[in-house]
């Protein structure tokens, strides 16, 4: 038996029967991550001697029948930006370099109640904002498809290491791409799920009414085996829905005749790489085979998703980061060194504190973390919130409407998720206007706080994985993930490896 | 400058006052999470990941606090709004470990109620219109200790997440002593809530101050003139409503001698923050917080909206009680006492007006009881210190001393030293009597008594005799002296008709 080649499903499986030992497979992709990880730079933090503990624990109380977790001995890579109490937690910024959280997330808390083996934390853009994952303070990561290229972002760490089998499954977070984005790089599966579907308690906050934690695995059906972990109501975050959980594995299994899936006709203009659009064109028909329907539907706000997007996020970001500044923990400046980077108007620093906080906050942010910052700061100030903030919060509201209208036509919508295959390191980093732009066909699910998916549905011809995306309404999770699991048993996308010289 | 200017009998002005008033409410735990509220414990013991802003970390509502909050703003006669709101108030200070408050900007929970205060002796009475209540987190606290020349500053994040609640009155009150005099009134209301307990030494309660001079101008040609408006200064800093009055006093005369040399009105120039100094006497100008001009409010986005429904309201309503203007009247109706007796007596609380509405039902008679409670308990618990429920004689044990006065037994300044004994032995009112020789005189002692009187005294027999019934007055120091457990009523009417029966 080969762990590396098995599904999460077929692992956890595995281990319950005996087949395989926990300590077996984490040492199977521990190696694999030893290996690998100097060229891809997926992971952050490695903690073998903790993962291998953990499974040898598993494995001692399997031999001695006591119940195990649902998914036990399966190893799981975590964002960095989710907080665990045994590791560092550093969002990929200079500012948290080494901070150890006090507490787990509600979805750590969760996967180590059913006993899956956290081997890592993940590289990703700095506090998640970026598309390419080149915003991490602690180096680019490289899509395993080839190294030259972006895994893209912000779960760009967890995308590489699950398509380079460094581990089975990760978990990523999604503000307005950053799970579908790069799994669709990187030719995996990741689900958004609906916003408040999974708590949030826990996932250092980049946009707040935006934010959603989701699996990343190589199937519609392991990522079906995740969510029955981590999705549930949390009495410690406000916005987490108390609906109950559907078992999502069994329902994966109906067939999707006469399933409705909307195409958006917009999501085909201007900026869509022609390979990239035969792809989903091909995943359409394909849809279509297996007994669904497509239909011309219409969301004639989206084009305004990037803008509302760019408004709403950074201006929650600007508020959420603002207890970065040096005073009770994280980066702070060494005092009185003189160099006045940032000072203000009048070239001194109004007190020794003021200075602090600026040069900690200059020193510890980069600079894309910076530019949404003063995006955000700028568009809540006094005279610009009403044109800006308050406008956002407008067509954000119309965006979601057309969403709910399309969805009284359709079950679901597909499309690219990016209007680009994986693009080379450096290409977009000195033009932050393009790099937002990869985002386009992802902002609207969580503008609209919806569900979405996307899974591999082809690769150029250059070997490059192009994503297909799905999208649903509120907690459709069960219909998202019977569509892509329908489409990945009728296809083998998803089953493809990238050959890594290591 | 003089310490304390003094005010004159009628300004040449109105001072114009609007407070805004910050009550740490009574829970158990803060707004946002679990930790305990209780004051005093040692720095950054009482913090979890939520109210020290960690990353990661969300807010909960504590639902309590916010009904705590509706019991308030409807007994400030507030109406309770069905939806409202938290947001983010942004603002970079050490002791807001966040880097924003969680406050409420554009839909507080409740507004446009009032709060009356009437004077008890007359002096002014005042109906102040409350703009606005609404809910709020505490920051925490910051200690600068500048011994040394270090300059060095502590943050304790125990009170961070308290939950406060923010009262803003119009600018409706036309002097200190009205200020000071509204601030007892709105304490006292939210202390018989069960609201806070305002301790202001705590830091329970905090009050700003917003004052003003309107200056009647005289037109042209004795025509009526325009009023000017000096600037609008804020005061801060005030740790006693004695210090409020204080510091208003202070700066309206300042504001007067400002306007006389300047002649600048409201608009010209900024608002402007002042602290007060109080071993000065004086307000001193603040430095403006750098970003206080704009703070940037948004929608809280960690916290969903709160809905109140009718129903939530009447039980909120049904758990208030009475308020102490309610109940003044209903004190002073029921008990036959003076509306300044009520206000005495309702001012110490509820648990006070308990005890003496019991004290007065075993007596049969309100106002008795209410000198009583006047005149020695509550004196007595002023310098002892404590509440009522602390205090060491019953209502049961006044009664029965009252009891005996109202019976002849002794008379009341006799009561008072069986009370003063009662307090300080602890032994029952009996057992008091009993050791004092305190023994009700017998009418037959009684009657030998006067009739030694009356043949020691021939001199004041015959001036009673001869209409001077005031000469009586004599024979009672005398009768006092012999026994002191006479009651000096009894042997002045014993001695009477023992005189007027005389041939």
């Amino acid at each position: 038996m080969q762990p590396l080649e098995l599904s999460a499903v077929d692992l956890v499986t595995a281990i319950r029967r005996g087949e395989a030992s926990a300590v077996q497979v984490a040492e199977a992709f521990l190696g694999r991550i030893e290996k690998a990880n100097g060229s891809i730079n997926a992971f952050l933090h490695i903690d073998r001697e903790a993962a291998l503990a953990r499974a040898a624990d598993i494995d001692a109380r399997r031999k001695a029948g006591k119940p195990l977790g649902a998914l036990a001995g399966l190893p799981v890579a975590v964002k960095d930006a989710l907080c665990t109490s045994d590791q560092p937690t550093t969002c990929a910024s200079k500012m948290l370099a080494g901070f150890r959280p006090p507490y787990d997330a509600h979805v750590v808390a969760k996967l180590r109640q059913a006993d899956a083996v956290l081997v890592g934390k993940t590289n990703m853009d700095e506090f998640a904002m970026g598309g390419s994952n080149e915003n991490s303070a602690f180096g680019a990561v490289h899509n395993p498809w080839d190294l030259t290229r972006a895994p893209g972002g912000s779960s760009g760490g967890s995308a590489a290491c699950v398509a380079a089998d460094m581990a089975p499954a990760a978990i990523g977070s999604d503000t307005g791409g950053s799970i579908r984005q790069p799994a669709g790089l990187c030719g995996i599966t990741g689900l958004k799920p609906t916003y408040g579907r999974v708590s949030r308690r826990g996932l250092v906050a980049f946009a707040s009414s935006l934010d959603q934690i989701g699996p990343m695995t190589r199937s519609a059906a392991d990522c079906a085996l995740l969510m029955e972990t981590i999705a549930g109501h949390d009495p410690g975050d406000a916005t987490c829905l108390t609906d109950e959980v559907p078992r999502y594995t069994e329902m994966l299994e109906k067939p999707l005749t006469g399933l409705r899936i909307g195409r958006v006709a917009e999501h085909f203009g201007p900026g869509l790489d022609p390979e990239v659009a035969h792809g989903v064109e091909e995943a359409f028909a394909a849809f279509k085979a297996a007994g669904a329907t497509i239909h011309d539907v219409e969301l004639p706000h989206a084009k305004y998703g990037i803008a509302t997007y760019y408004l709403v996020a950074p201006c929650e970001a600007s508020s959420n980061l603002a207890r970065y500044d040096g005073a009770h923990y994280g980066h702070r400046a060494e005092p009185g060194r003189g160099h006045r980077t940032s000072a203000g108007p009048t070239g001194e620093f109004e007190s020794p504190l003021v200075e602090m906080y600026c040069r900690s906050r200059a020193e510890g942010f980069g600079p894309e973390v910076k530019r949404r910052i003063m995006l955000g700061t700028y568009a809540l100030s006094a005279g610009y919130y009403d044109a800006f903030y308050a406008k956002a919060l407008r067509v954000r509201r119309l965006i979601r409407q057309d969403y709910l209208d399309a969805f009284a036509q359709v079950d679901l919508i597909g499309g690219p998720v990016s209007p680009t295959p994986a693009f080379p390191l450096g290409e977009k980093t000195s033009d932050p206007l393009a790099m937002y732009l990869v985002d386009m066909y992802t902002v609207g699910t969580n503008l609209a706080g919806i569900g979405g998916i996307s899974f591999p549905c082809g690769f150029t011809k250059g070997g490059l994985p192009i994503g297909f995306q799905l999208q649903g309404p509120a907690l459709s999770e069960p219909l998202l993930l019977r569509a892509a699991d329908r489409y990945q048993k009728l296809t083998d996308w998803h089953t493809r490896r990238p050959k890594l010289a290591t | 400058m003089s310490k304390q200017p003094a005010t004159a009998a009628s300004e040449p002005y109105i001072t114009v006052i609007g407070l805004e008033v910050h009550v740490q409410l009574q829970t158990q735990t803060k707004l946002f999470c679990g930790c305990s509220t209780k004051f005093g414990s040692p720095p950054n013991t009482q913090v979890c990941p939520t109210c020290l802003g960690l990353p990661g970390s969300l807010p909960v509502m504590n639902r309590h606090a916010f009904d705590l909050a509706v019991r308030a703003a409807l007994a400030l006669n507030c109406k309770i709004a069905p939806f409202t709101k938290w947001d983010r108030k942004n603002y970079f200070y050490p002791d807001l470990p966040k880097g924003y408050q969680i406050s409420q900007y554009d839909l507080p929970f409740s507004s446009d109620g009032h709060l009356e205060v009437v004077d008890p002796k007359g002096a002014f009475s005042r109906k102040v219109d409350i703009i606005r209540v609404h809910l709020e987190e505490d920051a925490g606290k910051s200690m600068h200790d500048e011994a040394a020349g270090t300059a060095d500053t502590r943050i304790d994040l125990n009170r961070a997440g308290t939950p406060l609640c923010e009262i803003v009155s119009q600018p409706d009150l036309r002097s200190p002593q009205e200020a000071r005099g509204w601030l007892n009134e709105l304490k006292l209301l939210l202390v018989y809530l069960g609201v806070s307990d305002c301790n202001m030494q705590e830091g329970s309660l905090r009050v700003d101050a917003n004052v003003n001079l309107h200056i009647p101008l005289p037109g042209e040609g004795g025509a009526d003139g325009r009023i000017a408006k000096t600037p609008i200064v804020e005061i801060k800093n005030m740790n006693s409503f004695r210090s409020v009055e204080r510091a208003l006093i202070y700066e309206a005369a300042r504001q007067w001698e400002e306007w006389q040399a300047t002649k600048i009105e409201m608009g010209k120039m900024p608002k402007q923050t002042r602290g007060w100094d109080d071993p000065a006497g004086i307000t001193r100008p603040q430095r403006q917080k750098e970003e206080s001009s704009d703070y940037r409010y948004f929608p809280e986005p960690d916290l969903v909206p709160v809905t109140v429904s009718d129903a939530e309201i009447a039980t909120a309503r049904a758990a208030m009680g009475d308020p102490p203007t309610v109940l003044r009247a209903a004190l002073a109706e029921k008990w036959k006492i003076s509306a300044y007796d009520a206000d005495v007596l309702v001012n110490q609380g509820r648990d006070l007006v308990a005890w003496y509405e019991d004290l007065a039902t075993r007596v049969g008679e309100g106002k008795v009881a209410s000198n009583w409670m006047q005149q020695d308990v509550l004196r007595t618990l002023n310098e002892r210190g404590g509440t009522i429920a602390e205090f060491p004689v019953t209502s049961e044990q006044v009664a029965d001393i009252i009891g005996r006065v109202q019976k002849g037994d002794f008379d009341t300044s006799r009561g008072r030293e069986i009370f003063a004994e009662v307090l300080g032995s602890g032994k029952s009112v009996a057992d008091v009597v009993a050791t004092m020789g305190i023994a009700a005189v017998s009418d037959d002692d009684l009657v030998a008594l006067c009739q030694e009187l009356l043949a020691a005294n021939p001199k004041i027999v015959a001036d009673v005799k001869g209409g001077k019934e005031q000469a009586a007055a004599g024979l009672i120091g005398q009768a006092k002296k012999k026994n002191p457990n006479a009651n000096p009523g009894k042997v002045r009417q014993m001695c009477l008709d023992l005189i007027k029966a005389l041939p």
